[in-house]
């Protein structure tokens, strides 16, 4: 009786506020588009029973779906999510490595610190981080001021509402995200490995590469998943650093749903992005599985 | 002692610069004069007044910490119940299903949970307002909580518990007095994670809010996306600072338990040895 409250009031939870809802994305993405409140025609009738579910499945066509598939703005939204994500994770790698390699060279007493440096960011509003650059990377921002100071520049660079600021936002945001497994890979590194290929003749860079890299590689790969999967569904960092030719999927569900009603466009959107991710979380738990196999 | 390279020296420095200088700069410039928020124009404390006779500032700070207060309360309950079912309870059906439910939110992105639940709440005819974001983190929270929680109750040892049931404890007692202190730590860490998230969540709290409720973060997004505003910038500033005295207080309380248990070992080791 104790075992059943246990699980039945999370699983219940869960259910209700979860998968329920899922299903109902589901659902009125095969609805038609409708100027009513809620705006839309509900397809499938469960109160009429099986004669409901009968007629939503002969009634049944994709048309949101192949309305994605027609309109090429869907098709660039979805593209151009997946090579932002990518090349920001690329530069969040190049960026976050050192700064994890640093941190696993650095003396024991030392590294709790920089633990908490590397964490505390997190803990700090996400809309704050991201708020901060905008004034760093605006025309007259101080990024522009330090450049043209320093006489780089004659003048002022247009960073803000383009797509490398949303690069930028991206790879500073998830930063901790990259550097934090990668540390953790490179602190079980046992260094006598690195130190006997240096008495075999190994060069230090040809040890990096053949030792230090090929080891803490599942870090690097879960560091990449973490700043990839959330990185494709971001909607913040476009909408404020992005400018109007940003495009990314969160920004266009959101706009479809809030500015244009279209609420089964948007329910399809949705679907579509999440089998998209589906893609790279299988990869993710594979590379982690592995990880804690490796470990036992 | 092992010696850094100047390389690992400058990458760490440029790296923590890099993490740390837009904060910097962001609450150096809240106490700029100037309504220029780029432009310095002499000290002054003037946009802290000004955010303080903000009624509607203060009013959405308020719906915030009674979101975040109720939600991460309940999703510490409901998480710690689903971590003892991941950890503890053997196989039951839909065991697969309920462990899927426990993950998926956590790589799910946030106009996909929102859109949901904005869905359900409307198909169910639910007013939206402060309940209905509440149930929204609570939701998500829980699943955070929960995986905090088991990864300390996988290295608990169960004959503990046993041992008290043994002893002829009630399951509830035995869990209250020897389960729940040992795990205490990870409970209140969910917590804290729960109502930080809470707290910071902006775009599954506008699908949920309706108009009736606006957290402060959906006052500050749609502030900033008329561009950059020195009363944000105080208001950030104060957010920074409750947020860093918060977490480097815990991280040193924790640190002089965990001294002070080390010398209350010894000295039993001392006493028995």
């Amino acid at each position: 009786m104790r075992k059943f409250t246990l699980i039945g009031i999370p699983y219940l939870w869960l259910l209700i506020l979860f998968l329920v809802p899922f299903l109902i994305v589901i659902k009125i993405s095969l609805s038609d588009a409708a100027v009513s409140i809620p705006p839309y025609t509900p397809k499938l009738d469960l109160s009429q029973g099986w004669a409901g579910i009968i007629a939503f499945f002969s009634a049944l066509d994709f048309e949101n779906y192949v309305f994605l598939s027609t309109d090429d703005l869907y098709w660039k939204a979805y593209l151009s999510s997946l090579q932002i994500a990518a090349i920001s994770t690329f530069f969040a790698l190049l960026v976050g490595f050192p700064i994890a390699y640093g941190m696993a060279q650095a003396p024991d007493e030392w590294r709790p610190t920089l633990m908490m440096l590397v964490i505390l960011p997190f803990w700090t509003s996400f809309l704050i981080r991201v708020y901060a650059w905008m004034g760093i990377l605006s025309t007259e921002g101080f990024l522009n001021q330090f450049l043209l100071w320093l006489g780089v520049i004659d003048a002022p660079l247009t960073i803000l509402n383009t797509q490398n600021a949303v690069y930028i936002g991206i790879v500073y945001t998830y930063l901790p995200f990259m550097i934090l497994p990668i540390y953790s890979a490179l602190e079980k590194l046992d260094t006598s490995l690195i130190e006997a290929a240096e008495d075999l003749g190994c060069s230090r860079t040809k040890a990096f590469w053949l030792i230090t890299v090929p080891l803490s590689r599942p870090g690097i790969i879960a560091g990449c998943f973490l700043v990839f999967i959330p990185a494709l569904g971001e909607f913040v960092i476009p909408s404020l650093l992005g400018g109007s030719e940003t495009l990314m999927i969160g920004k266009v569900l959101w706009e479809e749903f809030f500015n244009n009603r279209d609420w089964p466009v948007a329910s399809a959107v949705a679907v579509v992005l999440l089998l998209i991710l589906i893609i790279p979380i299988v990869l993710f738990q594979r590379n982690e599985q592995k990880q804690r196999e490796a470990g036992k | 002692m092992r010696r850094m390279s100047w390389f690992n020296v400058t990458s760490l420095t440029i790296g923590f610069a890099v993490l740390y200088l837009p904060m910097v700069i962001l609450v150096v410039y809240s106490f700029n004069e100037s309504k220029l928020v780029t432009v310095w124009s002499g000290f002054s404390t003037k946009w802290y007044g000004e955010l303080f006779s903000n009624q509607s500032y203060l009013d959405a700070a308020w719906v915030t910490i009674k979101v975040a207060v109720a939600a991460s309360t309940v999703a510490t309950v409901l998480g710690t119940m689903a971590a003892l079912v991941l950890v503890r309870v053997g196989r039951f059906p839909g065991r697969t299903l309920f462990s899927g439910m426990i993950y998926a939110p956590l790589v799910m992105p946030e106009v996909i949970t929102g859109l949901s639940l904005l869905l359900l709440f409307i198909s169910m005819g639910v007013d939206r307002g402060i309940f209905t974001i509440v149930l929204a983190h609570t939701t998500f929270a829980m699943c955070y909580v929960s995986v905090v929680v088991s990864s300390r109750l996988v290295t608990f040892d169960q004959s503990l518990e046993e041992a008290a049931l043994d002893l002829g404890c009630s399951p509830f007692n035995a869990f209250r007095l020897i389960t729940l202190p040992i795990i205490a730590p990870a409970v209140i860490s969910g917590w804290l994670l729960a109502f930080t998230l809470s707290l910071d969540d902006l775009v599954i709290a506008s699908f949920t809010a309706g108009p009736s409720a606006t957290t402060l973060p959906i006052k500050i997004f749609s502030a900033v996306r008329l561009g950059l505003s020195p009363e944000i910038n105080a208001l950030s500033t104060i957010m920074i600072g409750i947020v860093a005295v918060a977490v480097i207080g815990t991280s040193l309380a924790t640190k002089r338990a965990a001294v002070r248990a080390q010398r209350d070992e010894q000295a039993a080791a001392r006493a028995t040895g």
